[in-house]
């Protein structure tokens, strides 16, 4: 990676050109030509650096609901528990922490009644009955872009 | 209503890399070019959409230390919190959530290091600018899942 694919990086995150030629508008901003920019940005997808191009959608203004659940696993069972969690495609993360809490994965799901459901599901498939629920009451700051 | 979740059930899979992206997602839903920018900005105006762009795999990025921070603030000082922690850049997502027995934690911090020490003097530096001194850190060891979410799946 170099000092072109930083730059482009830094402006892609948070302020991709919605034209239609988006990377005509990165090429003179950054004094390349568009087929360059779209070079190095495939290059970025193989490298696995970029996941992926699009929007962020605020999930309560589509409507939709989303929580955060914090369970306690016993630690040979970890894997095979997150597993099962994962399958669900409503389960967008789910990550091992070190604490007495060690599994935590969040949901979004259409409606309480879908969420519901899956909590139901995940909790008899798995039998794991230490389970919290902690919805964001609040929202202070959603920041997913990272200074290259 | 119809057309909108037809475009966003196609936009949340990600634009194509291509000369022109977003008329290859108009000939998909059947819209036109221009249709399909001015949705996206009208929805990027009225915060339906939070932001449009790459999304990144930090570990990849040389971010590879990520830890939730947990601190327990008394009601009266939340909103102070809330208001100097999200000003460290190294702090991604900022959340007030319930406590439970046993965890007496109120606002969930997401830090983001090039090492574990990185995390710890972020949050040592946070409780210092808000004088909130009882916090728990959470190193992940484990990442099974993170993906985008699927509206309307």
């Amino acid at each position: 990676m170099d000092y072109l694919d930083r730059q482009l990086l830094n402006i892609i995150q948070v302020d991709f050109p919605i034209a239609s030629r988006p990377y005509q508008i990165l090429g003179e901003r950054l004094g390349i030509s568009e087929s360059e920019v779209l070079e190095r940005v495939h290059r970025l997808f193989e490298t696995g650096i970029i996941r992926k191009i699009g929007p962020s959608f605020d999930t309560r203004r589509l409507g939709h609901v989303s929580i955060l659940v914090a369970a306690r696993v016993p630690e040979e069972r970890v894997d095979e528990v997150a597993h099962i969690i994962s399958s669900y495609p409503q389960v967008t993360h789910n990550y091992g922490r070190e604490s007495e809490y060690n599994l935590w994965f969040t949901l979004i799901c259409r409606d309480e009644g879908e969420m519901n459901d899956i909590l139901e599901s995940i909790k008899s498939r798995t039998g794991i009955s230490e389970m919290h629920m902690l919805p964001a009451e609040r929202t202070f700051k959603i920041k997913v872009e990272f200074e290259f | 209503m119809e057309l909108d979740i037809r475009l966003i059930k196609m936009l949340q899979e990600g634009i194509p890399v291509t000369e022109r992206p977003f008329e290859e997602i108009a000939r998909r839903v059947t819209l036109s070019e221009e249709d399909v920018i001015r949705r996206i900005n009208e929805w990027k105006a009225n915060g339906t959409i939070r932001r449009f762009g790459a999304m990144i795999r930090h570990r990849l990025a040389g971010y590879s230390a990520n830890a939730m921070v947990v601190w327990n603030v008394p009601e009266e000082q939340i909103e102070g919190f809330g208001t100097k922690a999200i000003e460290f850049p190294a702090v991604s997502h900022c959340y007030q959530r319930p406590q439970f027995p046993g965890f007496p934690y109120n606002i969930y911090t997401m830090i983001h290091g090039k090492s574990r020490e990185e995390c710890e003097f972020v949050a040592r530096s946070i409780s210092e600018a808000t004088g909130v001194v009882e916090y728990k850190i959470l190193y992940t060891n484990a990442e099974y899942k993170k993906t985008s979410p699927v509206y309307f799946g």
